[in-house]
Order: C-alpha cells, then sequence, then structure tokens
C-alpha cells in the first residue's frame, strides 16, 4: 500500500520534471515580429510615460498584476512597484528587482519595463513562466530615483546626473546622494564620500535618503519571503555578488559565483555578450551601503547587481536599436537565477522523495531476500 | 534475474508483485535522479546562437592572489593583488589593459579606426624598486567600426612617487591594422581641407545613443583625441572612457592639417566622475591624429537646475 502511495507520487513528479524540461525550452524562442518591428520596447521612456505604462499593465492584465506605493521621493514623488504573479490565497514567495536606482542610467529602466512585458506575454503559453508566476509573486520597480531620473531627462546637460536630488546641508551647496551608498550595510565605511558635491556621497547618516528607506522598509517586511534581490545598473557587463564591502565573504559565497557563472554563459548564449562575474572589490571597486549588501545582509540568499551593456564605446548613453538585444540577454541571466531560486525551493523536497524512495526501494529488496 | 529466480520458490502473486511494484519504483527513481540532479540543468538552450565551451572563460581559479615575488635578492610575499599573475576578469588587469587601449588609439586611431578593449586573456604585475608598477598583458582588442579583432601583448609602467607622471606603454598587435581605412579617410579629408564649410556639432551621442551618420567621424575622432588625455591621466585607480562629444567646431586648415576645437565629456569609472576638457586637435591621413592643447574645465557646479523640476 506504501509503495503504492509512492510510486504515485513518483510518477508525479516525474510528469513536473518533464514539463519544466518543456518550458525551458518554450520561453527561449523570441517572436520574429518583435525582434525586427519598431516598438515601444526598443524606446526610451520618460517618467511619466512609464508611469502610464503600469497603469496599462494593470488595466490588461488585472488578474495578476497589482501596483503598490511604497514610499516617497525627496521631491514627493510617489515610488510605485508592479506585483505580478498568479493570484493566491496563500502567503507566496517573493523575487525583488529594481531598476534606474542611478538616474543616468537609462537602460535599465528599460530592462525592467521589458521584463514585465516578456513575462506577462509568456506565463499563459509557458510552462516554466506559469509555475513561477503561480509559486512567485514579482515586485518590480522599474525607475526607483524617480526624481533623478526626471533630473537626468530636463536636458543635455542634466543626462548624466547619477544620484537623488535632495539638496546639500551644512552649506554645503550641491545635491544628491548616492543612493547605492545609503543603505544599512556598512554604511559610511568604504567606497564613499563625505562631500555632498561627490557622486558616492552616502548622505548625511544611514537612511537619510526616502528612497533608500522606501526599499529598507519593504524588505523588511518581506524578508521571510523574498528568494532573489536583483538590482539593474549600467554599465561595464558584469554581475556582481555580495559583498560590495571588501574582506567580508557572503556565506552562500560559492552558490552565488555558481549561479552568476551560470548566468553569464546563459547571457553570452543569446548574442555572445561577455559579462564578468565577481566580487565588487574583485572586480570593479570596493563600496559599502549598497543595497545588494543590505538584502544579503538581512538574510536574502541570493543578491544580485546587474552591470549592462556596454563596456564604455557609449557608456550610459546607449543606443536604442540596442536596447531590445540588451535586454533579452539579461532576461536570460535574470531567468536563470531566478528559475534556480525557484527550483531550489520548490523542488528541493523531490530530492527528498528520492532518497525516501531509494530507502525503500533499498528495504524492498533486502526484504524480498530475506523472505526467501 | 535474480529476482526471477527468486520468485520461482515461493507464493507467486504475492512475490510478482513485489518485483514489478520493484521494477517501477527503479525505473522512477533512475528518471527522476536524472532530471532532478542538478539544478543547472534547467539553464536555457538553444535562444540564439550556440556558443561551444566547456567552461566559462571567466572562471579563473583563484588561489592566484598570494604571490612571492622573486625581484633580485629579496623575497617578498605580498597579498596586494597587483603582483604577480594576475586574475583576467579582475580590476587590476582590467584598468591596465584599458591604459593600453588609449595607447593604441593615440598611435593608431582616426576618424575611422577607433579600438576598444575586447579581452584581457592574462597578465601580470611587479614592483620595480620604488620607481613604480610594470604590467604585462596579453589581449584581444577590436577595431569598432569594421569589427577586426586582433591579439595584442603590452607592457606598461606605472610611475610610483609623487606628482602624476604619465603611464608609459608599449603594445604590439596583430590583425588589428587590417581594415583599410585609406579611401574613406581620403575621401573625409579631401570633404573638409576646404574652408567653405567648417563642420560641427554637439551632444554627440545625444541622450538617447543617437549619432547622426555624418556626426559619426567626428565622434571617432573625438574619442580619438579624447585618448590621448585618458593615457595621460590614467593610474591603477582610474577606468576611463569618453563619454560624449558635448560639441566641436572646425577650425581653418593649417598646414594641410584638418583643426578641430573639442568639448568632451569623460567618464572615470572609479570615482564615476564625468570630466570636462576641451582639446585642440589636427588630423591628416598622414600625420594621424595630434592634440595640440588640452584645457580642463571646472565641474559643472552651477548647471544644477532649480529644485522645482516639474515633468
Amino acid at each position: 500500500m506504501m509503495m503504492l502511495g509512492l510510486g504515485s507520487v513518483g510518477l508525479v513528479l516525474l510528469s513536473l520534471a518533464v514539463q519544466s524540461g518543456h518550458g525551458a525550452q518554450d520561453s527561449a524562442v523570441w517572436s520574429r515580429e518583435e525582434t525586427t518591428e519598431r516598438n515601444y520596447y526598443t524606446r526610451y521612456h520618460n517618467m511619466s510615460e512609464i508611469t502610464a505604462w503600469m497603469e496599462q499593465m494593470k488595466r490588461e492584465n488585472p488578474d495578476v498584476v497589482s501596483s503598490m506605493v511604497y514610499g516617497q521621493t525627496y521631491e514627493r514623488r510617489n515610488i510605485t512597484l508592479l506585483k505580478i504573479g498568479l493570484r493566491s490565497t496563500e502567503r507566496k514567495k517573493a523575487i525583488w528587482m529594481d531598476c534606474g536606482i542611478h538616474a543616468r542610467e537609462w537602460i535599465t529602466p528599460a530592462f525592467c519595463q521589458f521584463f514585465v512585458k516578456e513575462i506577462l506575454r509568456t506565463y499563459k503559453t509557458d510552462t516554466k513562466v506559469n509555475e513561477m508566476m503561480k509559486n512567485l509573486d514579482f515586485y518590480i520597480t522599474p525607475v526607483l530615483n524617480v526624481d533623478g531620473y526626471i533630473y537626468s531627462w530636463h536636458n543635455e546637460s542634466t543626462r548624466l546626473w547619477r544620484k537623488s536630488r535632495s539638496p546639500g546641508t551644512g552649506g554645503c551647496t550641491c545635491y544628491g546622494t548616492d543612493l547605492n551608498r545609503n543603505f544599512y550595510a556598512n554604511w559610511g565605511m568604504v567606497g564613499v564620500s563625505t562631500d555632498c558635491c561627490n557622486l558616492f556621497y552616502c548622505g548625511t547618516k544611514a537612511l537619510s535618503e526616502s528612497e533608500a528607506w522606501a526599499v529598507t522598509d519593504m524588505l523588511g517586511k518581506m524578508r521571510e519571503d523574498i528568494l532573489a534581490f536583483l538590482t539593474i545598473h549600467s554599465y561595464g557587463q558584469q554581475l556582481l555578488v555580495p559583498y560590495g564591502h571588501p574582506n567580508t565573504t557572503a556565506p552562500n559565497h560559492d552558490e552565488l559565483m555558481e549561479v552568476g557563472l551560470g548566468a553569464a554563459m546563459a547571457i553570452k548564449a543569446v548574442h555572445g555578450m561577455d559579462y564578468t562575474v565577481g566580487t565588487s572589490p574583485d572586480i570593479l571597486y570596493p563600496f559599502s551601503g549598497s543595497s545588494q549588501d543590505f538584502a544579503r545582509l538581512i538574510g536574502i540568499p541570493l543578491s544580485f547587481t546587474f552591470e549592462l551593456r556596454d563596456k564604455g564605446e557609449h557608456g550610459f548613453e546607449l543606443p536604442e536599436d540596442q536596447i531590445q538585444p540588451t535586454c533579452e540577454e539579461a532576461y536570460a541571466g535574470a531567468q536563470h537565477i531566478i528559475t534556480y531560486t525557484h527550483d531550489k525551493a520548490f523542488y528541493s523536497y523531490a530530492a527528498t522523495v528520492t532518497a525516501t524512495l531509494w530507502t525503500t526501494l533499498l528495504a524492498a529488496w533486502v526484504s524480498s531476500a530475506i523472505l526467501l | 534475474m535474480v529476482w526471477a529466480g527468486h520468485t520461482r520458490r515461493r507464493g507467486r502473486p504475492h512475490q510478482i508483485l513485489v518485483w514489478s511494484m520493484g521494477w517501477t519504483l527503479l525505473i522512477l527513481l533512475v528518471v527522476l535522479t536524472v532530471v532532478h540532479g542538478n539544478p543547472t540543468v534547467m539553464v536555457r538552450t538553444g535562444s540564439g546562437p550556440t556558443v561551444g565551451f566547456d567552461q566559462h572563460p571567466n572562471s579563473v581559479p583563484l588561489g592566484e592572489d598570494i604571490q612571492t615575488t622573486t625581484e633580485g635578492e629579496s623575497e617578498v610575499v605580498e597579498e596586494v593583488m597587483t603582483t604577480g599573475v594576475l586574475n583576467p576578469s579582475h580590476y587590476p588587469a582590467r584598468r591596465a589593459a584599458t591604459v593600453v587601449q588609449h595607447y593604441l588609439n593615440t598611435r593608431y586611431g582616426s576618424p575611422y579606426r577607433w579600438i576598444f578593449l575586447s579581452t584581457v586573456h592574462s597578465g601580470s604585475a611587479e614592483e620595480v624598486a620604488e620607481m613604480g608598477r610594470k604590467y604585462q598583458l596579453a589581449l584581444t582588442m577590436q577595431e569598432m567600426i569594421s569589427n577586426v579583432s586582433g591579439q595584442c601583448s603590452a607592457e606598461l609602467f606605472f610611475p610610483g612617487g609623487e606628482g602624476q607622471s604619465a603611464p608609459q606603454v608599449q603594445a604590439s598587435c596583430e590583425g588589428l591594422h587590417q581594415s583599410n581605412t585609406t579611401a574613406q579617410e581620403e575621401a573625409f579629408y579631401q570633404q573638409h581641407r576646404t574652408s567653405n564649410n567648417l563642420a560641427s556639432g554637439n551632444n554627440i551621442p545625444d541622450s538617447y545613443g543617437h549619432v547622426e551618420p555624418s556626426m559619426k567621424p567626428f565622434w571617432h575622432l573625438g574619442g580619438v583625441a579624447s585618448s590621448f588625455i585618458m593615457l595621460r591621466e590614467s593610474n591603477e585607480s582610474t577606468l576611463y572612457n569618453m563619454a560624449q562629444v558635448a560639441n566641436f567646431t572646425q577650425l581653418e586648415t593649417e598646414k594641410d592639417q584638418l583643426r578641430f576645437n573639442y568639448h568632451v565629456l569623460l567618464h572615470e569609472m572609479i570615482s564615476q566622475e564625468i570630466i570636462h576638457w576641451k582639446l585642440l586637435v589636427t588630423w591628416s591621413p598622414e600625420q594621424g591624429v595630434q592634440v595640440l592643447q588640452t584645457e580642463l574645465q571646472p565641474k559643472c557646479h552651477h548647471c544644477e537646475a532649480p529644485p522645482n523640476t516639474t515633468n
């Protein structure tokens, strides 16, 4: 009787495995039409357009998309995320993604928009994406540094703005704090400046910036549920693993590197681009107070910083004809990480069941031998 | 087979049931283990061009960082990464390789030839007795207009001590100059040589990354001219790229050289600063690019827009 039950569990698991294998193939195919025609997702969009787009995503997909205002910028603008997933009565695990923390990195909000578009386009037909939408909620912030992003659209001379738009204090007349130095993660220690005119100005204290506070607040509330934290930047073609603070190693460093290298392989398979993987002190420069470090410190196991295209030819001003290929490869990289973390959370019981079944089989064989 | 042998001796129906259930379980388990053996099995394949590789090119084993240098008679064990064999994906090799890129552009760059670092294959660094540090690198460089790649070996010396002294670079490349730019350069030179219609432009690339086709040679020229400054200003703590040509104006041709005033924005990655420079640039197919004057521009604090920017 027990063996019958275990056998049927095995059959169920087998069919799930076959399905997920097919899903991996389906989601890799890009439709011809979308890669050739000039559409919305091959252009950069200002903040009002992105806000309108978020409303449109909710309107067109009311059963899977909702939005949440989770904070305010210095200039009192809403910080909004899209929550995407199949509705469930139970509490779900989550994936966090934010874009546009540095204003001039325009390719990053474009990527968040592309990512949303892509999972909404494929979740009904792609079994793997469907499964992940069922088991997970995606929390995606297309533009975190709303004030900075709007400022970078103001005119050509503001295009290369990086920081927030809070004013300096104590007689320092420049604007802006580097939001990615303002988090409560070894704040103010390395790779920062106390000069408010500096591009790495870390603020008057940790979480002095309302934008950093908003993320911290959300992550704090959700931290038991978040499986992976992805923060998107440009440029440089790198995948950074924690910690940005030097001489500190994440407890799962080997896992982070393995998953990161796998993601880089997935990226390269799309358009041949090389992305370097490593900790920031190794491959870029050391720094503390980052959102990635904070996420890892509060226990989110997989925390990655993406640095998208290119390697310096255009830098922050990536041409619009590179938006699509950049997003396609970054999507492959993100999906590798998300699939890994999803399967680890939801398929780990398969390993337990498999072990149980082997033990049972062994016991049955031994008992058969004894009974003879 | 062993099982079939055993079934003959006992009550058959019971044994057959156990036997068949066992085999079913065995088959299921084998399939399950194969499919679920490793999360990386889930990696999607078949999307885009297939790239044959067994190991990711960046997965250089660590543990080469702590080196014993045997310069002369003294043996020094250092934990600093910039001595000994370098990890090609770590920053010391990358920063040094970018300096080689700037050097190559000062030597070979033109409105139709602009060289960029593609890959660092290997490198090493050593202290030179209180004078500075010497690097040796094996690189692939790519010419971005023709897409031709070339293998390069380079030696750099970063002078230590006080005062800003430019790095010294020697490099030899194979295959990089194969792109025949003579015809294009000559046509461009003749077109702009006479002073009828002096060229000018601004914001190249623009905010959307766009460069008008007619502006592309001037963009490349700005990048090559910037390389003179970037080379001069580089050290082991910098990583320079040209972010944008803010504007350029062509001046009267003098001594058969095209002449331009350029205002360029350089992005220095390690400080993330945008640094403004004005340059006086000359070029001809024979003489190549020369930078006659450079002037650092003050950081544009007064460019801050008033706080009430609405959009």
